[in-house]
C-alpha cells in the first residue's frame, strides 16, 4: 500500500518536474526572443533606448509650455481646428456606417444555415479575411493617389477594413441565432431578406450594434493617423503643425488636446453604452 | 373589458413607435450620407481625380518598360529596363528583337519597327499607317508628316512622340528614346548584370558552375538576395522589422499591462484611490492614442522600429491593462480559497489560484493584438520611418515603380495573412479550439 502511493508520488513528482521544466524552458525561450528582439530594434534604431530616455520628456514639456504661455489663444485654435476634427470624426463615422451595412449583409451571406447561397459561403469567408487582411494605409496610399488628398480615400480604406472586420464578428454572432423564427417565417413564405430582417436581425441586433460602436472607436483612432499620411482631417493638420516646428506649439497643443478628448469622450460613451446593450435595460 | 382595451391601446402605441422607429432611423441615416456627401465634397471628386493616375497605376503595377536611348551627340546607343543603371545591359549586349548594326533595327512588337539610321535620322513604320520620317537637323526636327497627324503622333520642331500599341518613340535635341512595354516583374530574379540571368532553375542547381569563383547556388542566392532592383534582402528585412515592432509592442505590453491590472482590479486592491488612479492611467494611455505616442517618442528616440514598438507598446498597456482588470475582477474565489487553504501565501495564491484562471483569456487577447498590431505597425512604421511601411509609402511618393509598389503591397497582405493564421493556431494550440 506504501509502495503504491510512493509509486504515485514519485510519478507525479517527476511528472510536475517535467512540467516546470517545460514551462521554464518556454519562457527562457519567450524572455530570450523579447531581449533578441529589443536589442535588434535599439540597433537599427536612429537613437539608442538609455540615451533618449532622459529626453523623452523633453517635447511633451516644449509643447506644453508654449502651449501655456500662449494660452490666451488657444480656445480660438480649438475652434479653429474643430472643422477638420469634425471631418476626422465623420470619415470615421460614414465608413462605420458603411462598413457595418456591408458587414451585415455578408455576415449573413457567410454564416451557416443563414446564406442565402450556401455554395457561396467559403468565396465569402475569403473575400472578408482578406479585406480585413489589407492594412488601411495600402488602400489609402493607393486612393490619394488616384483621387487626389482629403477625406473620401481614407474613408474607403476604413469602411473596406470595417466590412472585413466586423462581418466575421458578425458572423460568429449569427453562428448562435437561433434558426426557429426564420423556421417561422419561411413556412409564410417569407423572401430571404425578409427572414433576415425579421427573423435574424432582432436576436442578433444588441450584439451587432456594440460591435459597431467599438468599431466606430478604433475608426476615429485609424482616421486621425491616416490623416498623418495625407487623408485629410485632424490628423492631416497635426502633420502640417509639426513640420512648422518650434514657435507653433501652440497649434499641436490645440490638436493634441481635441484628439484625446475626442478619443476619451467616444470611448466612454461607447463604453457606457455597450455595456447597457449586452447586459440590457434594468 | 377595460383590460383588455387598455392592453389594446399599450400595443398600439408600441406598434407605432416601432414603425415611427422603423422609419426614423433610416432617414437619419440617410440625411447624415447627404450631409456627408456634400461635406466631402464628392460632387468636385470627379474634376480632383485622376483616372490617368488610375491607369498607370492598373498597367505599371505589372509591366516594365525597356528604354533604348540614342544620344544625339555621340550617337551612342544605351539599353536599360525601365532607364535605370541598374537595369543596364551590359556592354555589348542587347535586347533580342533588337537588330543591325549601322542602321540599329528595333520591333516594337505588332509589326511597328523604329529604324535609327546614322546622322540623327530615325523612320518609325507603323502598319495601318506607314512610315514616320523623322531628322534632326540644326536643333530642330523635322517629319515627313506636317502638322496633319493623328492624335497617337505628337509633332513639334522640339520634340515628336509616337505613341504605338506596345511602346513609344520619343525625339528631343538631344536624344531619341524608344521604349518598349512588356508583362511581368522585371528582372525580379536576377539583374543583367548578374551571370544568373536567364539561367533556368535546374541548370543553376544541377549545371556547371556558371561563375568560377563562387559555387552555383551561393551565387545564384548571394545575387538575388542583393538584386539591386528589387532589393530583396531589405524588402525581407522590413518584413521582419515590422513584424518585430508588432511582437516586441504586444507582449512586452502583455507583460507590463499584468502586475498594473492587478492594481486595476477591486478584488486584489481594496485601496479606492489606487485602483481609481491606475485606471485613470489606463484611460489616459489609451486615449492619447498611438499616434501621438508614435510621434513624442519619435522625438526621443528618432525614427526606426524601436520607437514603434514602444509606441504599440505603451498604447496597448492602456487597453490591456483595461481588459486584463476586467478579466481580474470576475475570477472565481472558490479556486483562491481553495490555494489559501492549504496555507499558500499571497504570492502564492495569485500564482495557483488567480493566473490559471485568466491565461486563456489573457493568451486570447494578447494573440488577437499580436494579428491587429502588425497591421498597426505597417502604418507606424510609415510615420515613424521603419519596415516595410517606410518601404511602401517611399515607393509610392517618388511615383515611378509601380511594379515595386505592388511587390510591396502584396508582401504585406501576406504577412498580415500569416500572422493572422499563426495567431489562430498559436490559440488553438495554448488553449484549445474555440469550436
Amino acid at each position: 500500500m506504501t509502495d503504491a502511493t510512493a509509486q504515485i508520488k514519485a510519478n507525479y513528482m517527476a511528472l510536475t518536474s517535467r512540467r516546470r521544466l517545460y514551462g521554464g524552458l518556454t519562457l527562457l525561450i519567450f524572455v530570450l526572443l523579447m531581449a533578441s528582439g529589443f536589442s535588434i530594434a535599439e540597433d537599427r534604431n536612429a537613437g539608442g533606448f538609455w540615451e533618449g530616455l532622459h529626453r523623452l520628456g523633453d517635447y511633451p514639456a516644449a509643447v506644453l509650455s508654449e502651449a501655456w504661455e500662449k494660452r490666451a489663444d488657444l480656445p480660438m485654435l480649438l475652434v479653429k481646428y474643430l472643422p477638420s476634427l469634425i471631418e476626422t470624426i465623420n470619415i470615421a463615422a460614414v465608413s462605420t456606417l458603411i462598413g457595418a451595412m456591408g458587414g451585415l449583409v455578408l455576415s449573413l451571406l457567410a454564416t451557416r444555415g443563414l446564406a442565402r447561397w450556401p455554395w457561396a459561403i467559403p468565396l465569402v469567408r475569403r473575400a472578408l479575411d482578406i479585406m480585413r487582411a489589407v492594412p488601411e494605409i495600402v488602400i489609402a496610399l493607393v486612393l490619394i493617389f488616384v483621387l487626389g488628398g482629403g477625406p473620401v480615400p481614407a474613408m474607403i480604406a476604413i469602411a473596406i477594413h470595417t466590412v472585413g472586420a466586423l462581418g466575421k464578428m458578425f458572423s460568429e454572432v449569427a453562428e448562435n441565432a437561433d434558426l426557429k423564427p426564420v423556421d417561422g417565417l419561411k413556412s409564410t413564405g417569407a423572401s430571404w431578406s425578409q427572414q433576415m430582417l425579421l427573423g435574424v436581425i432582432p436576436q442578433v441586433a444588441p450584439n451587432y450594434l456594440s460591435y459597431t460602436l467599438l468599431r466606430f472607436e478604433i475608426n476615429i483612432r485609424a482616421s486621425a493617423i491616416l490623416g498623418f499620411v495625407g487623408a485629410g482631417g485632424i490628423g492631416y493638420e497635426l502633420r502640417n503643425s509639426m513640420a512648422w516646428g518650434p514657435g507653433r506649439f501652440d497649434e499641436a497643443a490645440a490638436i493634441f488636446i481635441l484628439l484625446f478628448g475626442t478619443i476619451v469622450l467616444f470611448d466612454q460613451v461607447s463604453s457606457r453604452y455597450r455595456n447597457r446593450l449586452t447586459e440590457g435595460t434594468q | 373589458m377595460a383590460d383588455l382595451s387598455l392592453l389594446q391601446q399599450e400595443t398600439d402605441a408600441l406598434f407605432s413607435r416601432k414603425k415611427w422607429i422603423g422609419f426614423a432611423v433610416p432617414a437619419v441615416i440617410l440625411t447624415y450620407f447627404v450631409y456627408v456627401f456634400f461635406a466631402f465634397d464628392i460632387p468636385g471628386l470627379a474634376q480632383r481625380a485622376k483616372m490617368e493616375n488610375a491607369v498607370i497605376l492598373a498597367s505599371d503595377s505589372w509591366s516594365y518598360k525597356t528604354h533604348v536611348t540614342r544620344s544625339h551627340r555621340d550617337g551612342a546607343i544605351d539599353y536599360a529596363i525601365e532607364g535605370e543603371r541598374k537595369g543596364r545591359y551590359p556592354e555589348g549586349t542587347r535586347p533580342d528583337w533588337v537588330s543591325g548594326e549601322d542602321e540599329v533595327v528595333v520591333d516594337l512588337g505588332d509589326g511597328a519597327i523604329v529604324t535609327l539610321f546614322p546622322d540623327n535620322y530615325t523612320e518609325i513604320d507603323v502598319p495601318g499607317f506607314g512610315k514616320i520620317e523623322a531628322q534632326l537637323e540644326g536643333g530642330k526636327i523635322t517629319t515627313n508628316r506636317g502638322n496633319d497627324v493623328p492624335d497617337w503622333i505628337k509633332a513639334g520642331p522640339r520634340r515628336v512622340s509616337v505613341f504605338t500599341e506596345n511602346g513609344r518613340v520619343t525625339l528631343t535635341r538631344s536624344k531619341t528614346e524608344i521604349f518598349r512595354y512588356a508583362g511581368g516583374w522585371e528582372l525580379f530574379f536576377f539583374t543583367l548584370a548578374s551571370p544568373y540571368h536567364g539561367v533556368g532553375l535546374g541548370k543553376i542547381l544541377f549545371g556547371d558552375q556558371i561563375d568560377p569563383e563562387r559555387s552555383n547556388l551561393q551565387g545564384a542566392w548571394q545575387d538575388f538576395w542583393g538584386n539591386p532592383m528589387w532589393r530583396h534582402g531589405d524588402v525581407l528585412w522590413a518584413i521582419g522589422e515590422t513584424i518585430l515592432m508588432a511582437f516586441l509592442g504586444t507582449f512586452g505590453a502583455a507583460m507590463v499591462a499584468l502586475p498594473l491590472a492587478f492594481l486595476a482590479a477591486k478584488r486584489f486592491t481594496p485601496i479606492l484611490a489606487l485602483r481609481f488612479g491606475m485606471r485613470r492611467i489606463f484611460d489616459f494611455v489609451r486615449g492619447v492614442d498611438g499616434l501621438i505616442w508614435t510621434i513624442v517618442l519619435a522625438r526621443a528616440f528618432g525614427p526606426g522600429p524601436m520607437t514603434g514598438a514602444l509606441a504599440i507598446l505603451i498604447t496597448d498597456t492602456g487597453t490591456f491593462g483595461k481588459m486584463f482588470s476586467e478579466a481580474l475582477e470576475n475570477v472565481d474565489n472558490k479556486q483562491i480559497e481553495g490555494v489559501s487553504s492549504t496555507g499558500a501565501k499571497p504570492l502564492q495564491r495569485y500564482r495557483f489560484g488567480v493566473i490559471p484562471q485568466i491565461v486563456p483569456v489573457l493568451i486570447a487577447q494578447v494573440l488577437y493584438f499580436l494579428e491587429s498590431n502588425t497591421r498597426s505597425a505597417t502604418i507606424i512604421g510609415a510615420i515613424t520611418g521603419g519596415g516595410i511601411g517606410l518601404l511602401l509609402t517611399q515607393a509610392m511618393q517618388t511615383q515611378k515603380d509601380w511594379e515595386e509598389v505592388a511587390y510591396y503591397i502584396v508582401l504585406v497582405i501576406v504577412m498580415v495573412m500569416v500572422m493572422d493564421w499563426l495567431s489562430g493556431w498559436l490559440r488553438g494550440r495554448l488553449i484549445g479550439k474555440k469550436d
